[in-house]
């Protein structure tokens, strides 16, 4: 009951029934057409699913629950454990989500609360193309210009400072490591999360803000009350820019250093669900190493699934909350 | 106030109820300081895409010589080459990805907004969304099941599959949205005149979205084009002419991927280069795109 409401510019409900019509060959072809094509995405979604359950099923035998659980991932004696991947890709997505949340939602403030007009949509045009940058170029740029930059001018400096008492910045600060990754998922995230911010915040009825001005608040003000009311569709963009992080393969695999143990320190190397499977997919020569890596294909599916599907509800509520007030 | 003698009740609730004048200055300063971080959060946000660029350019201008269109890669520790054979690859599994993509996600977009049903076409319009947000690389282990596995290797088909999974849900999503938009008298006066409900979403509401369908495609394509992962072990990669589309085929992101991660400056050179050709060709659609979009509209009235 969360979805948007019917689309007010469907054809009239008697005119569906287009085989009772006025019998055209025509409509029943293009209706079948149509419908077949509709179909399709259910088809996709499951036909994934049920293809992955399919291929991990080896892996699922050998080594049943315990495959999230252990820290082993050794292919030459064929013992293999998930647990440093699944650590790599969560802590990885929430340290970028703290990093990217603020930030957007400020971007996303400033983006309709405070600009108007031609500044407003260049800055849109901006974030957007922020967005549509591939990921293998970001990569790039993390490789040669992010990692090296991050490691003399932030991971150094707090391995120095605070690496004795801190154990998360523990010594040695490594290029490529747990924080360079983090840092690009934000650079990543940052766009989705703010544009669709940006559009909740957008939704929201003028009368509250003119309200508040009314009573006489200030800008900051009216802004948190309007924030408010967007609350739980903005936590809805947070989650979906986490589901985009958790699933980002290509600029992390370039970054994070691909190591297969876990580091109490984020300023050393970690690796990640998807990373392992674009590294190893090509080399793994055994059925099992192949059922395994589709098996880590699974938990990140199922994973990304569950999380989209939260997040789209919350942002779905609150857009058709407004659209009928 | 105007005798200022004795203050009735009212007034002397104002007056205790009146915020003091500290309160009044925390709220301004607390004013300031939200708009200054604000501020500051959007010019943060703005500067990678400054940086990627600033860098992409700088570092790929000096790599694209001519060679570099028009030359397949050299064997390693050789100087010179380029990435004709990606980039024709690229072409090559992007156009067979769309080929399947772009009917189908049309016909999809036109069932959710045309004819489903209103529960059946929430369904589907959710699990476009989720599929939008299926991470590529699984699209890629599916890809490699049902086509790589079969065929027994890898091939330009494969990676198609897997793009076009990819491109699908945005094709479905923008026709969907902008048909949406395309007013209902439209429909009524094409039913109207006799013309037959196919006909009506073909010949007249379709040509009425043209320009936002054009839209979803250039956007779909953008994505697609730029796409990694899901191309790692389907199309694989090939150092020379793809050997027909049932083989192994070199594209652009995966070249850049190999050449960025391998130890040799020459071919960070080149890896800079895709790279700075990979952005230019997502800028470019962007724009063009912006411009689509600006021009479409409707009249508001329903």
């Amino acid at each position: 009951m969360t979805a948007p409401a019917t689309p007010a510019t469907a054809f009239p409900r008697s005119s569906r029934f287009v085989l009772a019509q006025r019998g055209t060959v025509g409509n029943a072809v293009f209706f079948s057409l149509c419908t077949v094509a509709g179909i399709t995405v259910l088809v996709i979604v499951l036909a994934v699913i049920a293809q992955l359950v399919a291929d991990a099923r080896l892996s699922l035998q050998a080594f049943g629950i315990g495959f999230l659980t252990s820290v082993t991932w050794d292919p030459v004696a064929e013992q293999f454990g998930a647990l440093p991947f699944i650590y790599g890709t969560v802590v990885s997505s929430l340290l970028a989500m703290l990093i990217a949340v603020p930030l957007s939602i400020g971007a996303a403030i400033f983006l309709v609360e405070i600009t108007r007009g031609w500044t407003r949509t260049v800055l849109s045009f901006l974030i957007e193309a922020l967005a549509a940058v591939p990921s293998v170029v970001y990569g790039v740029w993390g490789i040669f210009v992010l990692v090296p930059w991050l490691l003399a001018h932030v991971a150094e400096p707090l391995a120095e400072r605070w690496g004795e008492t801190v154990p998360f910045l523990a010594p040695p600060a490594i290029g490529p490591s747990m924080l360079s990754a983090a840092v690009i998922l934000a650079i990543m995230t940052i766009p989705i999360i703010t544009s669709v911010t940006r559009d909740i915040l957008l939704a929201i009825p003028r009368m509250q803000r003119e309200a508040a001005y009314a009573l006489g608040s200030t800008r900051w003000e009216a802004i948190r009350i309007v924030l408010g009311s967007g609350r739980w569709g903005i936590f809805g963009a947070m989650i979906l820019g986490l589901g985009r992080a958790l699933g980002e393969t290509m600029a992390v695999t370039m970054v994070i250093g691909n190591d297969p143990s876990i580091h109490a320190s984020i300023l050393q190397p970690a690796y990640t669900l998807a990373s392992v499977i674009a590294n190893e997919f090509t080399e793994a020569t055994t059925p099992l190493y192949l059922s395994a890596l589709v098996e880590i294909g699974l938990v990140l599916l199922l994973t990304t699934l569950v999380v989209n599907i939260i997040a789209r509800l919350l942002v779905w509520s609150l857009a058709r909350r407004y659209r009928q007030a | 106030m105007e005798s200022g003698t004795t203050l009735s009740a009212g007034m002397r609730a104002e007056r205790r109820l009146r915020p003091s004048r500290w309160t009044e200055l925390r709220r301004r300063l607390a004013n300031m300081v939200a708009m200054t971080l604000i501020s500051l959060a959007t010019v943060v946000v703005l500067i990678p895409l400054g940086a990627v660029l600033w860098y992409t350019i700088g570092e790929g201008i000096s790599g694209l010589t001519w060679d570099f269109f028009t030359h397949l890669p050299t064997p390693v520790g050789e100087p010179g080459g380029g990435m004709a054979n990606a980039i024709v690859g690229s072409g090559i599994v992007v156009g067979l990805a769309a080929l399947v993509a772009i009917p189908i996600g049309i016909l999809a977009g036109i069932f959710i907004n045309e004819y489903a049903r209103a529960r059946l076409a929430t369904v589907i319009r959710f699990l476009t969304e989720v599929m939008l947000g299926l991470p590529s690389i699984v699209l890629g282990i599916f890809a490699y099941a049902v086509i790589v596995k079969p065929m027994g290797r890898f091939s330009a088909y494969a990676g198609a599959v897997a793009l076009s999974i990819v491109m699908l849900p945005i094709v479905i999503k923008t026709t969907e949205e902008i048909l949406h938009l395309v007013p209902q008298h439209i429909r009524e006066a094409g039913l109207a005149l006799g013309i037959p409900q196919w006909a009506v979403v073909v010949r007249i509401v379709l040509r009425a979205a043209a320009r936002g369908i054009v839209t979803g495609i250039l956007l779909a394509v953008a994505r697609a084009a730029g796409e990694t992962a899901p191309l790692l072990f389907t199309a694989l990669n090939n150092r020379f002419w793809h050997a027909g589309l049932d083989q192994p085929i070199a594209t652009l992101p995966v070249q850049i991927f190999t050449y960025a991660v391998a130890p040799y400056d020459d071919w960070h050179r080149q890896a800079w280069a895709g790279a700075l050709v990979l952005i230019m060709l997502v800028l470019v659609l962007s724009i063009l795109l912006r411009l689509v979009v600006s021009r479409t509209t409707f009249d508001s009235e329903q």
